[in-house]
């Protein structure tokens, strides 16, 4: 699908965030621009002090932006907005939370935690019909309606997360903001979480920012991925062009370090190392280009030109 | 004693005291550790696969204890060892532990050299001065660049891959036989985890060190390890050689392990998951353990508890399917070719 043709559900432009003041300013993402399309899976990956979970934050308006705009259905919802609007995002915006065992209130009963967003909003007109739609998310997340009055220490880890993601779909968002929803569980129980995701963005038409580390599991549930470095967007293109046409030598490191599963692979790979050095932005300033068509990378003119003639 | 073993299990159990109950957390565990090998164990949390490389230096907590069985090192039975003074000979000495969480596992209020050059002096006997010179010779083989200034440094202004090489060097220290590496890089990016796991097969080619390598991550094992056993609620359920457990794997669970691994699935479709959860060590467990999630189980699965069946000379699964009498059964079609697969998902980078 052309990307002009599609629905932009969010939309960021320009993004700086700062954290303290003075001399111990720290600017922890910096000229972050994308657009998130309506339905889609859009993964934000990078490693650990990159910045992807703060931007995930700000879209739901826990971290204060210092500059840029968030725009969600037209609307901007950082900076100063009023109260009645940002009651409304926060309901449209939903989140899902890596740790499956703290996320959750221990002294509360599953229905409790699933039904607390309704009780907010008051999204229901009688007593039987929050718990009708209660019994309803918890069939659809894949657990029993007669574990409504347990608690959390009563479940596994994929249980608890399956909870979790009960908890955010009940509102009806339009975007989900999954923060690495399953870095915390085991093998067997990722493909279940993920495929429950999955259903949800197919079936419901929900979008999600999937905020993760792992290329391998981004690669298989994304439609498109940002590849994030140092607070800066490196790259940004759909998932199968980003893995079979990487551009940005930090990108090309991130996917030679992905472990193979296969030993005959595994045991002859090379690893690339990035070297940020290589860039010389010291007269031609880098800015986010579009290489290809829905293809961008963060660099100057002269790299521009480099990477375009690769290309042929 | 086998001489190309360095370290045997004989029908391990090691049980714990649970409010007023007997768990059993690994049961009926037989391995041979070969010199110079890296052996990895793969398996899911609670699997028991840290519970067995703690029973191997005595670091279990106050409520375990080994039930049944023996361990034996370099003639040494370690599972007869009951205070400390014993464990101190092999502990750390002759078998070293590297753990996941490089953040706790060093000091904060002591510089990066004193913490390695404490140990050399300790072990090998050394002077001080001694000692941190071969604590400055270890940092540079474990990569840290101008050890000689980081040297006097505290663990804080060390990154987390840093601090792990550090840890690395620590365990090297006192040149220990056997380096059980549990979860190294679990917490560590992808591209420090390349770089730490080279790290780890060079020293081994260096020091030449044997390696149980614990781990969740097959992209992991499948570069680091010679041999793979496969844990499964306290049993060891597959072992063979890696491209055996690969390629070739028998036991339906690792099957299952092998289909769910996201690089199989096809765009569009469902990632294959493995149904249920692991079954609770509360109750007792009767016949095969994985049989409530195994789509093939048979009768016998839920009454008799299954021998390891041979495969090859180095290949055993702890399946009835390998039984004269079961059915044939092919394994899913996904990972009938893996390597295919796997060749055509990274050709194009």
């Amino acid at each position: 699908m052309n990307n002009s043709d599609r629905e932009t559900l969010l939309s960021i432009k320009d993004l700086e965030i700062t954290f303290g003041s003075g001399n111990s300013k720290f600017v922890a993402v910096q000229d972050v621009n994308f657009d998130i399309f309506k339905g889609e899976i859009f993964s934000l990956v990078g490693e650990s002090g990159s910045g992807k979970t703060t931007i995930g934050r700000a879209v739901l308006g826990i971290n204060p932006t210092s500059n840029g705009q968030i725009i969600f259905e037209g609307k901007q919802i950082n900076g100063k907005i009023s109260s009645k609007e940002k009651f409304e995002t926060e309901r449209k915006i939903q989140m899902i939370f890596q740790d499956p065992s703290a996320s959750l209130n221990e002294r509360a009963t599953i229905d409790y935690i699933i039904s607390e967003g309704l009780y907010n909003y008051k999204l229901f007109k009688s007593e039987e019909e929050r718990v009708n739609k209660v019994k309803e998310m918890l069939e659809a997340v894949g657990l029993l309606p007669e574990q409504l009055y347990r608690y959390p220490h009563e479940f596994s880890g994929g249980q608890r997360q399956r909870i979790g993601i009960a908890r955010a779909l009940i509102m009806n968002p339009d975007l989900v903001v999954a923060d690495e929803p399953i870095s915390a569980l085991d093998m067997s129980i990722r493909a279940q979480v993920l495929n429950l995701l999955k259903k949800f963005q197919r079936e419901q038409g929900i979008t999600f920012l999937f905020v993760a580390h792992d290329l391998s599991v981004v690669r298989y549930i994304s439609d498109r991925i940002a590849v994030i470095r140092a607070g800066r967007i490196l790259e940004l293109a759909e998932t199968e062009e980003l893995f079979k046409n990487p551009i940005h030598p930090y990108t090309k490191s991130l996917l030679s370090a992905i472990p193979i599963p296969d030993p005959r692979i595994a045991k002859s790979r090379k690893n690339i190392v990035y070297d940020p050095s290589i860039h010389d932005y010291s007269t031609k300033k880098p800015k986010f280009i579009e290489i290809k068509p829905g293809h961008f990378v963060y660099c100057n003119e002269t790299e521009a030109e480099e990477y375009k003639r690769d290309l042929k | 004693m086998n001489d190309e073993n360095i370290l045997e299990v004989k029908n391990l159990n090691v049980s714990f005291r649970v409010r007023g109950s007997e768990i059993e957390a690994i049961h009926d565990i037989s391995l041979n550790l070969k010199k110079h090998e890296t052996l990895a164990i793969v398996g899911e949390s609670g699997s028991g696969k840290s519970v067995l490389t703690k029973a191997f230096t005595g670091m279990l907590e106050q409520n375990g204890r080994i039930s049944h069985g023996t361990i034996d090192y370099k003639g040494t039975r370690l599972s007869d060892l009951r205070v400390n003074k014993q464990w101190d000979k092999i502990r750390g000495k002759e078998i070293a532990t590297i753990f996941q969480d490089p953040m706790t596992s060093l000091d904060p209020i002591h510089t990066i050299g004193s913490q390695i050059s404490e140990v050399v002096v300790k072990h090998q006997k050394k002077t001080k001065k001694e000692a941190k010179k071969i604590a400055i010779d270890l940092m540079e083989k474990t990569g840290i660049p101008n050890a000689v200034k980081r040297y006097n440094e505290y663990p804080f202004e060390y990154s987390g891959g840093m601090r792990q090489r550090i840890v690395i060097a620590i365990a090297l220290a006192c040149r220990p036989e056997v380096l059980i590496c549990d979860e190294p890089t679990t917490a560590l990016d992808v591209t420090i985890q390349a770089q730490i796991l080279d790290l780890i097969k060079e020293l081994q080619e260096e020091y030449k060190f044997t390696i149980i390598f614990i781990t969740h991550d097959l992209g992991v094992v499948a570069s680091i390890a010679d041999r793979i056993a496969v844990m499964y609620s306290g049993r060891i359920i597959e072992i063979g050689t890696c491209e055996e457990i690969f390629y070739d794997s028998r036991h339906p669970y690792t099957w299952n392990l092998l289909s769910s691994l996201p690089q199989l699935a096809r765009k569009g479709e469902e990632l294959k998951s493995i149904p249920g959860t692991p079954p609770s060590l509360y109750k007792k467990i009767v016949g095969d353990a994985f049989a409530p999630r195994n789509q093939y189980a048979m009768s016998v699965d839920f009454k008799a508890e299954p021998p390891m069946f041979k495969v090859t000379d180095t290949h055993y699964a702890k399946t009835w399917l390998l039984d004269k009498r079961a059915p044939k059964i092919q394994k899913p079609e996904v990972i009938q070719n893996l390597h295919q697969h796997m060749l055509e998902m990274t050709a194009e980078n």
